[in-house]
């Protein structure tokens, strides 16, 4: 389990992270989201102890991660893939992990099959691996010493779509046998098949968390009209708060109920009305997030 | 691949002790050899201390052949290259960012300095160790070619020798602490001491002073077998400010950096 509350840090006068609270609980994979730059990464290591928080506190199985006395054993953790010894082998790196935690020497061999690297790459220099072969190394790291915590920043980065796939079935298998899983990114997509719970956070706050289906139905009604024009001047007075999409529809916070009812006292042909489900939540992410993206992007 | 479970997390499973420190030395010293980079420098340790008795061997008058000579002089070249030891042992863990991992595992960064000074200065004495085995076969080596070939030898200089490679590697791990960045570290710790000799040298104020802080002088009695109290105190003084100090400092500089 896994308690972060009111975490702030300060560089400078600027916040980093900004009174982040969240819990995640055993048996569910957590989906830490947010565009680049949102904190996360910097929520994740004072979560492991790897940065001093301005002020909050985080803890892992209800100690505070710093007083874990052999952490490896409690908490997986893959903060960065590429954060590897390039001249050592990718069982060397295991093996120097096995021996701190005092893990057994056979599970180096077993944990690399699991994560689908073979005995020929397992030998190879870290610094021969591509990104994808290093997430890999780094998810084996995090599984060997058999812990019931993971915390994965962006672990999906460089997999193919094979190779996230498994993570995918991979991560929901622990947590499904009562593991506890928080995992980091920036892309929607990739937590949404896989988490239980969200947690999205833009320039340092978090904007929404809950439950995934909580937040999908939350995120409203898709509606289209022939006269796209026309459906937002009649959106707009029955005060129904929309946002147009991309592609000429209206992601609308109502039910399709009130949507419908608007539409038809209005006298408007309706191509589509239906609860706006995933793009609605891309939706979500894309405007809650939107002013800390903007403001990535300038900085 | 599918034949073991990921793991079996929500079993209750007894508190697994942290690691101890003669485990975490067990690692270290496992670090300092698992790398390319790694086994070439303490290979070149070991080849520069055989090197400088073969240049012996067939350079020195005969009666300078003994197993003392052979031995002081093999100890000069390792000791330049055991602080380069010492500082890649810490600054490594920076340069190739595995200080995510090790303090993600030992998040109490101290006992991972004390690991780290404790298996540098194993090998530090193991260099010593090398450099009498390879004085030894100089020895053999002068016997059978017409030198001396005299075994005459007072342990104490082992036990100076000792110290003095100590103390060098001591110096680079303390550099490697406070700058925690590689060329800046064997940069520094290379030009800093020189630099300083060089002024005192040419200032005459700093004639004084320079007997107190200058490692190259006060280590020097050191590749002998006799030193007297004074040296060994002027020693205890220049070694506070390139060793206890840096170490202090650097010790206090890594346990509060951010880990990226």
């Amino acid at each position: 389990m896994i308690t972060v509350k009111n975490l702030t840090k300060r560089y400078g006068p600027h916040p980093a992270v900004d009174d982040v609270s969240f819990r995640c609980e055993p048996g569910t994979v957590t989906g830490f989201l947010g565009p680049n730059g949102a904190g996360k990464s910097t929520t994740m290591r004072m979560l492991c102890g790897l940065t001093r928080p301005s002020s909050g506190t985080a803890t892992v199985a209800g100690r505070p991660y710093r007083e874990l006395p052999n952490p490896g054993r409690e908490v997986g953790v893959l903060l960065d893939a590429s954060a590897q010894h390039v001249g050592r082998s990718g069982r060397e790196t295991l093996t120097l992990a096995a021996r701190t935690m005092g893990v057994d020497a056979d599970r180096v061999p077993a944990v690399l099959d699991r994560v689908g690297l073979n005995p020929v790459a397992a030998k190879r220099r870290v610094g021969a691996y591509s990104l994808g072969m290093r997430q890999r190394l780094g998810l084996a790291l995090a599984l060997l010493g058999e812990p019931r915590v993971l915390v994965l920043d962006e672990p999906a980065n460089g997999l193919d779509p094979e190779g996230i796939f498994w993570m995918r079935g991979l991560l929901r298998d622990f947590a499904d046998r009562g593991g506890t899983v928080l995992l980091s990114s920036h892309l929607l997509r990739e937590v949404e098949a896989v988490a239980d719970r969200l947690v999205v956070i833009g320039g340092g706050r978090v904007v929404a968390q809950g439950g995934k289906d909580e937040l999908l139905a939350g995120a409203g009604t898709l509606v289209r009209a022939r006269d796209p024009h026309a459906l937002r001047l009649t959106l707009d007075r029955a005060g129904l708060d929309a946002t147009a999409n991309a592609d000429g529809g209206c992601v609308v916070r109502a039910e399709s109920d009130a949507v419908g009812q608007a539409a038809a006292d209005a006298g408007l042909v309706l191509t589509e009305l239906r609860p706006a489900g995933g793009g609605g939540l891309e939706q979500l992410f894309l405007t809650l997030t939107a002013g800390a993206s903007t403001k990535e992007a300038v900085q | 691949m599918t034949t073991m479970t990921t793991t079996p997390p929500d079993t209750v499973r007894r508190a697994v002790p942290g690691p101890s420190l003669a485990r975490l030395i067990g690692v270290e010293l496992r670090k300092l050899g698992d790398t390319r980079a790694g086994r070439w420098l303490l290979a070149s340790i070991g080849l520069i201390a055989a090197a400088i008795v073969a240049l012996q061997l067939r350079f020195v008058d005969d009666a300078g052949q003994t197993f003392s000579n052979f031995f002081t002089a093999s100890l000069a070249p390792v000791a330049l290259l055991l602080p380069v030891l010492g500082i890649l042992s810490i600054t490594a863990e920076w340069s190739q960012r595995t200080a995510l991992t090790t303090f993600a595992l030992v998040p109490r960064r101290e006992r991972v300095i004390v690991a780290k000074l404790a298996a540098v200065l194993l090998a530090a004495l193991a260099s010593v160790l090398v450099s009498l085995a390879v004085a030894a076969v100089g020895t053999l080596l002068a016997g059978v070619t017409g030198g001396a070939g005299d075994w005459n030898f007072d342990p104490a200089l082992a036990g100076h020798a000792a110290v003095f490679q100590a103390i060098n590697v001591l110096i680079g791990a303390g550099f490697g602490l406070l700058l925690l960045n590689t060329p800046l570290a064997i940069v520094t710790s290379l030009l800093l001491p020189t630099v300083w000799g060089i002024l005192s040298a040419m200032i005459s104020a700093l004639h004084g002073p320079a007997r107190w802080l200058d490692t190259s002088v006060t280590m020097e009695p050191l590749l002998g077998p006799d030193v007297t109290a004074g040296q060994w105190g002027r020693l205890g003084v220049s070694l506070l400010v390139w060793v206890v100090a840096p170490l202090a400092a650097g010790t206090v500089r890594t346990l509060r950096r951010e880990v990226h």
